[in-house]
């Protein structure tokens, strides 16, 4: 261990310092000061984002005796999970001070749950990855049953709770089989231990590999592991819910990636056909079901569910392509869902939660920007050209095709088809639907740019998303 | 003579009695954080055995944290259970039903 060590792994420990001092300084905060715990937040987003841009490795580093790596894929998931946490933070605050939620918890569970979504990108050993996938999961615990008045919340809570431990269950028992067999934990050893020996190929080792797919796909929540998922999603307080489906997927698509890929590449013959079934599975069901859904939250649930077969599609394929386009497609993915609970958050008030479909009916005369922007973002989780959600739809596409599974592309695009039904309904009820309701949306002009930002992006990218497509092909292709 | 197998087969044992324990329990909730601690003992068997079986001390390290990390989430998972308590006054697992669809 040296110096070398210490300065690679700065933004973590930046970002652990700052939480600490955030932490002490909330105490001293009353109420009606608490914007500065929030300022405090922001400052040590931008502090950490600055320390990950001035330590960014030129190539791979292993630090910490191999338990941690920095490299690009690292480099660009820590920048994206800091700034849509911090893109979270804003969209959240004007709703939490008008319910009467405008704690520190919110801003203090959402960055330890960022130092756990880093960790996770950067860990290279399974004690790491699982040290970072536990910070990440009990500060997501603690944040769905912050609203502690709420009975639904509560209940959505022990839900995730009770699933997320099972999941962890399950992962830890696929390591220590991983581990009994190959003796390592390190992903480059375990790798290079299969890599030596092809007798370890064998079905005590696929034994746990299926328990390691099992918890992946209980963390993504993909089908047949996605009870908690729509659940949570409800239940829990909308920007918390808005907190849980932006920055931890890019943690997620870590967790896959580095075990699956950095430790089990060797192995794609044994884990594509499970990664198939789960991902053809979360394809369909999550977009089926999604039309049958009437809260928006809810569909979004659904919606998500459907974009993570898209990913794991993407990673099933197995080649450098694949990954790339699912680095593309969370990328991308999480751009719009963030706008998508942004607008949710707009829409309500005091009091009330704007979590019904037909709270969007008359929307454009309301406010015909941001109905724009949502139709935007629709559109782009639709995956309509020129807007961005289209480009990685495609890219996947493309990569499943160029590995020779046309019936999965067909697949594919039909699901895409059944899915645009929901999404295009959201448009139909903001522009063809009259409404009542004649309140102001009320929002302070930082979220509005911000938001208005996102929504612009969304389309700005899809107009030119060569430079985002040869980024991610340069780091995984 | 005990050997590897006879961890292996005690420790799947004690993790599907834990599984079996979260999916037919429909009473307790108190029973189901019993039971994701069974599942976390029983990886902890896992472990301890084929570290000793390979000679090398990192499962047993392992072990540790995932012991620390077992405790973070029993203090979670009750402070969840008195919120929910507090506001139902119940803690069946089957009046926990509010959320469909």
């Amino acid at each position: 261990m040296n110096l070398t060590d210490y300065i690679s792994a700065a933004p973590e420990m930046t970002l652990l310092g700052l939480i600490c001092v955030v932490l002490i300084a909330d105490l001293f905060v009353d109420d009606e000061h608490r914007m500065l715990t929030f300022w405090m937040t922001i400052v040590s987003l931008l502090i950490t984002m600055w320390v990950l841009l001035a330590t960014a490795p030129l190539g791979r580093i292993v630090l910490f005796d191999g338990s941690y790596v920095s490299d690009p894929l690292s480099q660009i998931l820590k920048v994206a999970a800091v700034g849509f946490v911090a893109i979270a933070f804003l969209y959240a605050r004007d709703y939490l001070r008008a319910n009467d939620l405008h704690k520190g918890e919110y801003y203090i569970l959402g960055l330890l749950g960022l130092l756990g979504m880093m960790i996770m990108i950067s860990a290279n050993s399974m004690l790491t990855m699982y040290l970072g996938l536990e910070t990440l999961a009990l500060s997501q615990y603690a944040l769905v049953a912050m609203d502690r008045k709420n009975p639904v919340a509560a209940e959505s809570a022990m839900k995730y709770f009770v699933l997320g431990a099972i999941a962890s269950g399950a992962l830890l028992y696929g390591i220590s089989w991983v581990y009994g067999v190959t003796g390592e934990l390190k992903f480059d050893e375990i790798a290079l231990a299969i890599a030596s020996d092809p007798s370890l190929n064998s079905l005590p080792l696929w034994f746990g590999i299926a328990f390691l797919i099992v918890g992946i796909a209980f963390k993504f929540g993909a089908v047949p592991f996605h009870m908690w998922l729509p659940d949570v999603y409800e239940g829990a307080r909308t920007p918390v819910t808005l907190y849980i489906a932006s920055a931890p997927k890019f943690a997620a698509l870590a967790l896959t990636l580095r075990i699956l890929v950095d430790g089990l590449g060797d192995l794609h013959d044994v884990w594509s056909d499970m990664i198939m079934v789960v991902a053809v599975l979360s394809l369909l069901v999550g977009n089926i079901i999604a039309i049958a859904q009437s809260n928006i939250k809810r569909m979004l649930g659904y919606s998500t569910i459907a974009h993570i077969g898209f990913i794991l599609i993407a990673v099933f394929c197995g080649t450098g392509k694949g990954y790339a386009a699912a680095l593309f497609y969370t990328l991308t993915y999480v751009l719009a869902v963030a706008g998508a609970f942004g607008i949710v958050i707009l829409l309500s008030r005091r009091g009330y939660e704007a979590e019904n479909l037909s709270d969007f009916k008359g929307l454009n005369a309301r406010s015909p920007w941001f109905a724009l922007m949502m139709m935007f973002i629709m559109l782009s989780l639709t995956g309509i050209p020129p807007f961005i959600g289209f480009f990685g739809k495609l890219n996947v596409i493309d990569a499943v095709l160029s590995s020779g599974f046309t019936g999965l592309a067909i697949l594919m695009v039909l699901a895409s088809v059944v899915g645009a039904f929901y999404y295009l309904r959201v448009i139909w009820y903001m522009y063809f639907e009259g409404t009542d309701e004649r309140a102001v949306l009320q929002a302070s002009a930082d979220t509005r740019l911000v938001l208005s930002l996102n929504g612009v992006a969304v389309l700005a990218l899809g107009i030119v998303p060569g430079w985002l497509w040869a980024l991610c092909t340069a780091i995984l292709g | 003579m005990i050997g590897l197998q006879h961890y292996l087969t005690i420790s799947a044992m004690l993790f599907v009695l834990s599984i079996a324990g979260i999916v037919i329990n429909r009473r307790n909730l108190i029973f189901m954080l019993m039971c994701i601690e069974l599942m976390l003992l029983a990886v902890n068997f896992n472990f301890i055995a084929f570290s000793r079986y390979l000679g090398d001390d990192t499962g047993q390290v392992f072990v540790f944290f995932i012991l620390t990390v077992a405790a973070a989430e029993a203090a979670i998972g009750l402070a969840i259970l008195v919120v929910l308590f507090r506001n139902r006054r119940s803690i069946n697992v089957q009046e926990l039903n509010t959320l469909k669809g």
